[in-house]
């Protein structure tokens, strides 16, 4: 509070500045959700009138029809479908295995255990486009290519998962685990019983970041699917598009609109730990 | 040796390391145990980072030295493949296009993102900061594949919704997607439009966490806003700027999916970034070998750049 009123004044120049602010701000705004209120909003609009400008901003008799069509068009309920299944895969995949490691690296001791960890960190920094050649080649090898399991064993274990696990394992109390030693509990017990509950908040952050990222995924379904049953819906909708030529792209819009609610309802409720993600490790 | 040197048993003990996290209270067997359910613990991990990651690492750079069409096996053509990299004029002025998006992209989502951050930071009620937090950082959570879809219809020359607000304020229409220029800048302003909201997020952490004395002293010092904002946020904040600049442009310079979905790299190669490159001689073309000499000499860029802003950053960030 202090802060502002320090920086802003009380002074009619002060007032004036931070009017000016408020402008820009909501300006800003529109940019930022014009393109979507325009997607949602030309989505409801029957493939007549899909074209026309200006665009009708408020659906005022809106037309679901499209909504259908999509669904009568491509296999769009096979493309939710199997998002939803490589995602889900993913997700509670990395958060078992993150959270295994993520622990023994912070809190265990063996031999080898920050030359392993180093290793990790140099690993984050490589970028998966840049190696996709041989990971398509290993997953050809393995019989999965144009298969869900393509997209869904090679992403089971990260880096970055297992350091974020580690970051927050590293602030807990060492006692706790010691204390339930001493009442006579297994390693595993200490990890499953005392640790991995406190470890909530980063398992949520964890797993919201890897259902945005996946649920998104366009790179590797486009290289590793070939099959239309296969699809995910990045790519199933990049190939409505193709089908559909320019005639109806309400339909096509609807598709997307389609594709961006689970994101949208998961981000309503799970905020903080969106935020949270998006800022862990900027400081120190 | 010193005769203060603790007293060694035994020959394999573990190594100590940061002895007073956990007071030395095991055996020997003990310690082994705890090693072997470390292992344990990370196998899962390592197993797949090490199958999945680092292995496509090194065999990544391997390939770039065979000559590889998946069909007949690899024949070792050493540094051919780079050689043809230079004379190939296509590839260069992809990585070219990349450099030039990337650096686009960046500069749009640092300047834009920093200065909403100090804007919303400004304002007092708080859900008026929840509110623009939530408008910008929404574009984020649609895939980019989306995004290229109804970017592409809105940025259409003819019926697109950009033109027809463009001509009703009375200016001509702009070939968005259709020339050179237009298409650059297009794919900049698109990508940076959706990551603006990731940067913006972390300034706006970042200045929230700002110590009050060191702004109350500036503020007692006689120092206006804009001389507060230069002279002790943005330096105060700048740790979190370099963060944010170094994996904006991580990402920036993998770009793949706004040119592949919207322009397919045109017109002619206007937006052909290394990434589409490197998708059409791999996974079109099969020429393995080529397409990872060329992945190795991104990921020489990507690391090389990356060096060069933490260098950079000696000058700049200050680190309390």
């Amino acid at each position: 509070m202090s802060n502002q009123l320090i920086l802003n004044g009380g002074g009619l120049a002060g007032r004036f500045w931070r009017g000016v602010g408020l402008v820009v701000l909501l300006l800003a705004a529109v940019v930022a959700l014009g393109p979507l209120l325009w997607t949602l909003t030309t989505s409801l609009r029957t493939p007549a009138e899909a074209f026309t400008n200006p665009p009708k901003w408020l659906p005022v008799n809106p037309d679901f029809g499209n909504y259908s069509a999509v669904f009568q068009q491509v296999p769009i309920g096979t493309f939710l479908l199997n998002s939803t299944i490589v995602t889900m895969l993913i997700v509670v995949g990395q958060t078992i295995t993150c959270t295994l490691s993520g622990y023994a690296f912070a809190m265990i001791r063996f031999p080898g255990r920050n030359a392993i960890f180093g290793i990790f960190l140099a690993t984050m920094m490589v970028p998966l486009q840049t190696i996709i050649i041989p990971v398509f080649v290993i997953v050809k090898t393995l019989g999965l290519t144009d298969s869900l399991g393509a997209l869904v064993i090679p992403a089971l274990g990260s880096a970055f998962g297992t350091f974020l696990m580690r970051q927050y394992f590293m602030q807990m109390p060492l006692e706790l685990g010691e204390a339930a030693r001493i009442d006579g509990a297994s390693q595993f017990q200490i990890f499953t019983m005392v640790y991995a509950r406190m470890a909530a908040p980063a398992v949520a952050t964890l797993a919201i970041l890897n259902f945005s990222a996946f649920w998104a995924e366009f790179y590797r379904p486009l290289i590793f699917l070939q099959s239309q049953d296969t699809f995910t819906l990045p790519l199933g909708l990049v190939g409505l598009q193709g089908n559909l030529g320019t005639g109806s792209i309400s339909v096509v819009l609807a598709g997307v609109v389609l594709a961006m609610v689970p994101s949208v309802l998961l981000f309503v409720f799970a905020q903080r730990y969106f935020i949270e993600g998006v800022t862990a490790g900027s400081f120190r | 040796m010193s005769t203060l040197a603790p007293p060694r048993s035994g020959h394999s003990r573990p190594p100590r390391t940061d002895p007073e996290r956990r007071p030395r209270r095991g055996t020997r067997r003990l310690a082994r145990r705890e090693a072997g359910f470390g292992f344990l613990m990370i196998s899962p991990a390592v197993l797949f980072v090490a199958v999945f990651t680092l292995a496509p690492m090194v065999a990544s750079v391997a390939l770039s030295f065979f000559s590889w069409d998946v069909i007949t096996p690899p024949r070792f053509v050493g540094l051919d493949n780079f050689e043809r990299i230079v004379g190939d004029d296509a590839v260069v002025s992809s990585f070219g296009t990349t450099l030039l998006l990337a650096f686009g992209i960046v500069v749009v989502q640092l300047v834009v993102g920093l200065g909403l951050a100090v804007l919303v930071n400004q304002r007092r009620r708080p859900a008026a900061k929840t509110f623009f937090r939530t408008t910008f950082y929404l574009p984020l959570l649609a895939s980019t594949a989306a995004v290229s879809i109804f970017m592409g219809y809105m940025f259409d020359m003819k019926f697109g919704v950009i033109n027809y607000y463009l001509n009703a304020v009375g200016l001509p229409s702009v070939p968005w997607l259709t020339s050179t220029w237009g298409a650059i800048v297009t794919i900049i302003l698109i990508a940076a439009w959706q990551q603006v909201g990731f940067t913006f997020v972390m300034f706006v952490a970042a200045l929230t966490s700002l110590p009050t004395d060191v702004l109350e002293a500036a503020a007692i010092d006689g120092a206006g806003p804009v001389r507060t904002l230069f002279g002790v946020k943005i330096p105060l904040i700048s740790p979190t700027i370099l963060f944010a600049a170094v994996v904006a442009m991580i990402n920036a310079l993998q770009l793949f999916d706004q040119p592949f979905i919207m322009t397919k790299g045109g017109p002619g190669t206007a937006t052909t970034t290394a990434t589409i490159v490197m998708y059409q001689t791999g996974f079109q073309n099969l020429q393995f070998g080529y397409a990872s000499a060329i992945a190795t000499v991104l990921l020489v860029i990507i690391l090389a750049i990356t060096g060069l802003q933490f260098l950079a950053a000696r000058k700049w960030a200050f680190y309390r």
